[in-house]
């Protein structure tokens, strides 16, 4: 068997709301580039994406939705009709073939679910998804279908599974988590900058789970201006407790890179180092509780130059057991894209030390997460006692 | 925001002739800590907290046997003509009330009769509904100058990016009483540039609000 499958259609870089948009999928590219330079990517390990049927996205979203944004994007939709569904906003603004891109992000997480179950690989990687905000009727912080949750009722259908959804990107998993919210067979785990400085807002500890649901949600809010250490300890409490509470059958993880301290749009202070760790755990524990079955998608990542191309090859390296890259960055690829770049690159695979100034309240913030990590596991660190 | 949009109007009550134990049975049942005592015409004549009946116990378990205590009858640890609210009320009226006399619960009065009860429960919840978060938005604070016109000029970037507004919440600034920080709810995941928009303007930015640490 293959230890994992790179997911990737050129189509997929049709997702594509303005040429100024944060949100930017020339990220793959990048990221390919970067994994083929080094040796580790081949044209054997890549399997196109897949479009994903209307039935299948309609295990996540209305109907009347899918119908809103085919339009939208053969622009037969107004602005205001389209207001209701999150669609024309600042966010995510109508374009051409939005249904048509947006399903073949979805397609690409089903193909990758497909390829871990029916035994072809290990591991399947689609950064082209991790599009955790969808909502079932309506659009959201960058994203229209919801590949993961899409993906996760597939898996419930087709394969009868049990699946833990894992998301470290520095927006709460909201979507996905309101989703599954009632359903004690999806277990969601989502660690991200607190709602109280960032969007989405929620993601609370509180946010528990719902009816038969209650117990099979998990958020660890952080603080802004976390740091490595305090982001990993949580993230490695969290991901052990949490598996072994919950023994999923299939992992599905989403891999935003943008708790990352250049990124734009968030307030966290990781390096490299969180990304160089975040797949290794992932893998060791899908080997120990699912046999290997592991699924891992994108997500967001603002800094698509200095950070998304090094976090997300992490990932496939991790996957396919090579040794996690060190040193400089590949001379052919810095030339290749420095010219593009606003900004100057990082020449080598970890981050420079130090990375920016010392934070004042360090030490209170690293506290005040350890604290919140006690109260979000204390439900199962009871449960285990007793 | 007024009281008869926040309380609770399936009340407990008990009547003068009731006990100790009723009252400590029907705490226990319906997980409350504040029964109004009425008289026949569902007047309030007294309240009882957890808080009298635990003080009571603590006085009398010397003297008197358990099942003694639990048949003292109501009236006479009650307190009499307890603060009371009416449904016109203001919200923040009842939480000053609660604050300045220290106590943790209103009974609301209309026609001479018990209609509804407001607790501090109930006022934390309206605090979380206020503060948090029911659609996903971006939260970011401004500090502004006191003065006439400033959130008509905030409000008209948010209004050029097309950007809805989910709340609006004004607070004193500790540093300066001159200033006054503005924390808004953005429906948008992306308030980059609102941001530097809003910063050529002249306004202070504070995205996040740590104090002590600049972002």
């Amino acid at each position: 068997m293959k230890n994992a499958v790179f997911i990737y259609s050129p189509d997929q870089l049709g997702y594509k709301f303005s040429d100024s948009h944060p949100f930017n999928h020339k990220r793959l590219t990048l990221t390919m580039d970067l994994l083929k330079n080094i040796g580790a990517l081949s044209d054997d390990d890549i399997v196109p994406a897949r479009t994903a049927t209307d039935e299948e996205i309609a295990l996540a979203h209305d109907h009347q939705y899918i119908e809103i944004v085919k339009k939208a994007g053969r622009g037969e939709l107004t602005s205001q009709q389209g207001e209701n569904f999150g669609i024309g906003t600042e966010d995510t603004p109508m374009f051409q073939n939005m249904h048509e891109a947006s399903a073949l992000l979805v397609g690409g997480t089903l193909q990758a679910v497909d390829y871990v179950l029916q035994g072809k690989s290990r591991h399947a990687l689609n950064l082209g998804g991790g599009l955790h905000h969808g909502f079932r009727g309506r659009a959201s912080g960058f994203c229209i279908y919801n590949d993961s949750s899409v993906a996760i009722r597939y898996i419930q259908e087709k394969y009868g599974l049990r699946v833990l959804y894992v998301d470290t990107d520095a927006h709460h998993g909201d979507g996905v988590q309101w989703a599954f919210y009632d359903d004690p067979n999806v277990c969601t785990l989502s660690i991200h900058e607190t709602g109280r400085y960032l969007f989405p807002g929620t993601g609370n500890i509180t946010e528990r789970g719902n009816g038969q649901g209650y117990g099979t949600s998990f958020n660890f809010p952080i603080d802004a201006f976390t740091e490595d250490d305090s982001f990993l300890e949580i993230y490695e409490q969290a991901m052990r407790e949490v598996f072994e509470f919950f023994k999923p059958d299939v992992v599905l993880t989403q891999n935003g890179a943008d708790a990352h301290y250049f990124d734009p749009l968030t307030h966290l202070y990781g390096s490299m180092n969180i990304y160089k760790e975040i797949p290794k755990l992932a893998h060791k524990l899908a080997h120990e509780y699912c046999e290997g079955r592991w699924i891992a998608v994108g997500g967001g990542g603002y800094d698509i130059w200095r950070v998304v191309p090094r976090a997300w090859s992490m990932i496939w390296t991790e996957m396919n057991d090579l040794p996690c890259p060190t040193g400089p960055l590949p001379q052919q690829w810095l030339e290749r894209w420095q010219g593009e770049s606003p900004v100057p690159f990082i020449p080598t695979w970890e981050d420079p030390n130090p990375l920016y100034e010392a934070i004042p309240r360090k030490a209170e913030i690293e506290e005040k997460n350890a604290q919140m990590l006690k109260k979000a596991l204390h439900m199962i660190r009871n449960e285990k006692r007793s | 925001m007024i009281v008869e949009q926040i309380m609770n109007t399936q009340v407990y009550t008990l009547e003068l002739t009731n006990t100790i134990g009723d009252a400590v049975r029907l705490m226990r049942e319906k997980n409350i800590r504040h029964i109004p005592i009425v008289n026949n015409t569902n007047e309030v004549v007294g309240i009882v907290t957890e808080h009298d009946i635990k003080n009571a116990s603590s006085s009398t378990l010397l003297e008197k046997s358990n099942s003694d205590y639990f048949d003292i009858p109501i009236e006479n640890i009650m307190v009499n003509n307890p603060i009371i609210g009416h449904p016109l009320d203001f919200v923040e009226e009842v939480a000053l009330t609660f604050y300045d006399s220290k106590i943790s619960c209103l009974p609301i009065v209309s026609g001479g009769e018990l209609v509804g009860i407001v607790t501090t429960t109930d006022l934390l919840y309206t605090y979380i509904e206020l503060t948090g978060a029911h659609k996903p938005g971006s939260k970011i604070d401004i500090r502004v100058t006191d003065k006439v016109g400033i959130l008509h000029d905030i409000t008209k970037v948010f209004s050029k990016y097309k950007v809805n507004v989910l709340s609006v919440l004004v607070y004193p600034d500790s540093e300066n009483d001159k200033n006054r920080i503005l924390s808004i709810r953005l429906q948008v995941i992306n308030p980059l540039a609102i941001i530097e928009d809003l910063r050529k303007e002249g306004f202070d930015v504070l995205w996040p609000n740590v104090p002590g640490i600049r972002s």
